[in-house]
């Protein structure tokens, strides 16, 4: 990468980078995620065993991961809302995208034990 | 400013500016149409609203989405045991209920098509030359149409005796 030449935005740029990025990943699992649930039409077992490996400890993380992605693209799509709707919202985009990201550890911190709790258990032993 | 430090300034003296003007009845100052003037030769419809629509649309979607979504993680991920609990049976015990067939229905069309608008300003944004532009849209339209597809048959034909 050229040096010197990136352009370092504020907050408002590097949201809108995260925001795409993750809104683009959330599409592409979406998509797969439609084709397993069409197993169910094939046959019980083939779900079953496709379902099988999201239980697995490592597809636990990128299910972690998938959950982070989709929290941050939420919060902030209603952030972005408010900074077109409300008419404050352009005034105070830093402060909500410092509580997005507030609201989003604590949830991801909630989220921990629910969705790594199996997998945690499988690794060390119950 | 007066007239007398345009050259200091880096701008030449004006024509015509101070007290002498060089337009006059008979010489007028040449007429400028104001920018993006609707004129005779605008076309009657322009491209229309589709743009706004789009962007109103990514907005109402992602209101509803919220809900559908997050809903849909806690009841898969968190609720009764999480992912653990997942499988055949408990797909059958749910759409056995028009509620979360709708529910899912929603969530499908939605996520799809607010997925799959985003997508179009991506490629928009970065596919900078005509023909790549064309391909990807194609490849987005296709597999959009055929996951909505797909999906609403799932759900629409899902059978809990297959077996
Ligand atoms: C959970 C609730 C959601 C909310 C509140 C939300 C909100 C938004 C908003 C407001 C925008 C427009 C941003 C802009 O115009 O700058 C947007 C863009 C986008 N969203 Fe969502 N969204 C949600 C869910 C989803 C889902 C499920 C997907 C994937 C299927 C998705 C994929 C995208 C994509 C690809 C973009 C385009 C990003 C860009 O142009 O930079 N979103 N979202």
């Amino acid at each position: 990468m050229p040096a010197g030449t990136l352009y370092r935005g504020r907050e408002g740029m590097w949201s809108w980078v995260a925001h795409r990025v993750t809104g683009v990943l959330i599409f592409f699992f979406l998509f797969v995620h439609v084709l397993d649930t069409a197993l169910v039409r094939v046959s019980p077992e083939q779900y079953d065993n496709v379902v099988a490996t999201y239980k697995s400890p490592i597809v636990a993380l990128l299910e972690y991961g998938l959950v982070a992605a989709i929290l941050f693209h939420a919060l902030n799509g209603l952030r972005v809302i408010a900074v077109d709707f409300w008419s404050k919202g352009p005034r105070y985009q830093k402060q909500m995208l410092w509580s997005v990201v507030g609201i989003w550890v604590v949830l991801m911190f909630g989220a921990l034990y629910p969705v790594l709790g199996h997998a945690f258990r499988e690794v060390f032993g119950s | 400013m007066s007239t007398t430090d345009t050259a200091a300034s880096g701008i030449g003296p004006v024509e015509g500016a101070g007290d002498f003007s060089a337009y006059s009845v008979d010489n007028p100052a040449p007429f400028i149409e104001a920018p993006r003037k609707r004129t005779k030769k605008t076309p009657k419809s322009t491209r229309g609203n589709f743009e706004m629509y789009g962007w109103l649309f990514m907005r109402l979607s992602g209101i509803v989405l919220v809900v559908l979504v997050l809903g849909h993680l806690l009841i898969q991920l968190v609720l009764d045991g999480g992912v653990s609990k997942i499988g055949f049976a408990f797909v059958a015990g749910r759409w056995a209920s028009p509620w979360w067939q709708a529910w899912d229905l929603a969530m499908l069309w939605l996520a799809m098509l607010h997925g799959s608008n985003g997508l179009r300003t991506v490629i928009n944004d970065y596919a900078e030359r005509a023909g790549t532009r064309l391909w990807l849209k194609g490849l987005l339209y296709t597999a959009t149409v055929f996951t909505i597809l797909l999906g609403t048959l799932v759900i629409f034909t899902f059978d809990p005796n297959i077996r």
